[in-house]
């Protein structure tokens, strides 16, 4: 090496390249030459076989994959929305709140602070047929004498998950609605009383567009999120019964340590990333453009 | 156009009383400045006015309505707001047309009432801008705007320059006034600074801690201050005002030194009674070089050093040392005066006003 002299600048940043090609570029290319083969966790010497795009053509075929990505699409779509709707109530309420206003927002953020899995084994007791707290009430209240097969009915148990993916994190719409709100100023909304606003045209013309860049922030995180979510579906029903709860993580887990084809899993993994590429790509827009119309200058 | 009437109108902050039953009433088509200092409670009744902020007592009328419940949608006023206020994310002309929008009026009438307005005050050129491609004087020409194309019975101005540097404040003061002078409306202004209350106003408030202290034409509250505090206020610089006790036919100063009890004040003391004695710059001046010179009636002089000078070009402000205070004295045709010169200082007292020491109140008729 004697007599090879890298600038101070190529050697400075040299740390940063080394441990960044360990830990994300190098796993990543490999992971997506995997694709590229049949390799399977069971026979390690699969992974030299190129077989091209042919996992990719299997997958474009597969029913069962195209199932779980709608249910993936169709979870994030209604838990998005549900969620920014509960959200922004939640933040215009504790809004309002002249006292205990920290305390409020500290117990709004209580959801957050648990396991993920632990919210699943705590909704899956819940809605247990059987023993769950959801069917001992509306039975006790007398609404129904039969025991309801939350997470045994496909529909059910996909809105028990809905119910329980909504309960842990509706918080984050309402932190980040409620930071927009706080960090509104005050002056155009009584510009807009003087201007002959009801509160409901107030909120429509004024608030709303202010609040409007925060919910997109909190959209873009949490549409990242539920992509990937794994495990309160897994804790839950496990995309069970009879993969009527599939999802993509799930169905992506199954397919590369249950039957052990890490090629196939991979070129699904790879599918489903892009999926939240475009969410995000398309989040980020909407925030920029929101940005741009208050004048933000963050 | 209506007229706006305040009858025993209160404040309260739970238990604290910011504004005390005060009265007033503004004539239609009248322009009428609010002024005292800060937490005088001026803006909290301008924002009682609009019904930005609950009263706690008493009754606003505008024209012969009550409005002492009424929402602000209902009053038909506008506002301009100290930080504009504008909406950020519509262009100047969707804030401007904003109120009429949602009056529900057609799109032609609010294009028409904006291009009217926007021509008022020269704001053709940015109608397509958003309020963050804007200057400071622009944005306040555009919260203007906004208040105008509504043809509101009244208008309220809330400190509406004080974010504005000096040059822009005074060129936005004529603007105002010329406005004003066009539209023809009722406007209630509020402001912390006394010159842009005596140039634009038709009668002038002035607030102190809850109370009014008086209300008149800028030319009355200037010649006639009802109180030390008025008196202290308005006039820049500001009054010369000392402590002095009446003693035989004088005014008697702390250290000693007199001026002779001027004439019109002479039945309204009584010996030993404890006065504040008021003269303003213009009317204490070096000898020869003062507004009065030679025709006024009651000229007292005295030699005094001078102990600092502020020359501003046209006039000095000289501060020169007498009864043991310092008493700032406007020089006209200035000479160089260097500290501790020794001039003749003049004083007219038939300009001179005395407030009772106790109460403050003038000794005036």
């Amino acid at each position: 090496m004697r007599g090879w002299k890298p600038a101070p600048h190529i050697l400075l940043l040299m740390p940063a390249f080394i441990v960044l090609a360990a830990v994300v570029v190098v796993p990543l290319l490999l992971s997506l030459y995997s694709s590229f083969t049949p390799f399977r966790l069971t026979r390690p010497d699969t992974i030299y076989t190129f077989i091209g795009f042919r996992n990719y053509q299997r997958l474009f075929a597969d029913r069962e994959f195209w199932v779980a990505f709608g249910r993936t699409v169709l979870l994030l779509t209604v838990a998005l929305n549900l969620e920014m709707v509960l959200g922004l109530f939640l933040a215009l309420l504790v809004e309002k709140a002249t006292r205990g206003q920290r305390l409020l927002r500290t117990i709004m953020m209580f959801p957050m602070m648990f396991s993920p899995i632990l919210v699943g084994f705590q909704f899956k007791f819940m809605f247990n047929d059987n023993i769950g707290l959801v069917n001992n009430a509306l039975q006790s209240l007398g609404l129904t004498d039969q025991a309801i097969p939350w997470l045994i009915d496909g529909k059910l148990a996909f809105t028990s998950i809905l119910i329980a993916e909504i309960w842990s994190s509706t918080s984050v719409f309402a932190i980040f609605i409620l930071a927009g709100l706080m960090a509104m100023p005050k002056e155009p909304l009584e510009a807009a009383k003087v201007d002959g606003c009801t509160p409901l045209q107030s909120f429509r013309y004024v608030t709303w567009p202010f609040i409007m860049p925060f919910a997109f922030i909190a959209m873009t995180i949490r549409s990242l999120d539920i992509a990937r979510a794994y495990d309160i579906v897994k804790i839950m029903t496990d995309g069970g019964p009879a993969k009527r709860t599939e999802i993509l993580w799930t169905l992506i887990s199954r397919t590369a340590y249950s039957d052990a084809r890490m090629g196939l899993a991979n070129a699904m993994a790879y599918v489903a990333i892009l999926l939240s590429i475009l969410f995000t790509v398309m989040f980020f827009r909407q925030l920029a453009k929101a940005r741009q119309q208050i004048g933000a200058e963050w | 156009m209506a007229t706006v009437s305040l009858k025993n109108l209160v404040k309260k902050y739970g238990h604290l009383e910011v504004v005390h039953a005060i009265n007033l009433d503004v004539e239609d088509r009248e322009f009428v400045a609010l002024v005292g200092p800060s937490g005088c409670g001026k803006s909290t009744t301008l924002r009682m006015i609009a019904g930005l902020e609950p009263i706690s007592g008493g009754h606003i009328h505008i024209g012969d309505r009550e409005v002492n419940k009424l929402p602000p949608r209902q009053r038909n006023i506008s506002m301009v707001f100290q930080s504009y206020a504008l909406y950020p994310h519509m262009t100047v002309a969707e804030n401007m047309g904003f109120s009429l929008k949602i009056a529900g009026k057609s799109q032609d009438e609010i294009s028409a009432a904006v291009a009217d307005a926007a021509r008022t005050l020269g704001l053709e050129e940015l109608l397509e801008r958003r309020p963050s491609q804007l200057s400071g004087g622009q944005r306040q020409r555009v919260a203007m705007g906004r208040a105008i194309v509504r043809h509101p019975d009244v208008f309220l101005f809330d400190e509406p320059l004080s974010n504005l540097d000096a040059k822009l404040r005074m060129q936005m003061r004529t603007e105002i006034k010329k406005l004003h002078a066009k539209v023809q409306s009722t406007v209630i202004y509020v402001t912390h600074d006394q010159v842009e209350a005596m140039t634009l106003a038709d009668r002038i408030v002035i607030m102190r801690d809850g109370h009014i202290e008086q209300v008149g034409p800028p030319e009355e509250v200037f010649r006639r201050p009802a109180s030390r505090f008025v008196a202290g206020f308005i006039g820049s610089p500001t009054m010369n005002l000392h402590n002095a006790v009446v003693g035989a036919g004088k005014l008697v100063f702390a250290n000693g030194d007199t001026l002779p009890l001027p004439q019109q004040f002479r039945d309204r003391v009584t010996e030993g009674q404890k006065v504040i004695f008021g003269l303003r710059p213009d009317d204490v001046y070096p000898a020869g070089h003062g507004i009065h010179s030679g025709e006024a009636a009651e000229v007292h002089s005295v030699e005094v050093p001078v102990s600092l000078t502020e020359p501003l070009g046209n006039e000095t402000l000289v501060f020169a040392e007498f009864a043991g205070q310092d008493w700032i004295s406007r020089m006209l045709n200035p000479k160089i005066l260097r500290m501790g010169d020794r001039i003749k200082l003049s004083f007219d007292l038939s300009q001179s006003h005395l407030f009772d020491a106790a109460t403050e109140k003038s000794l005036r008729g």
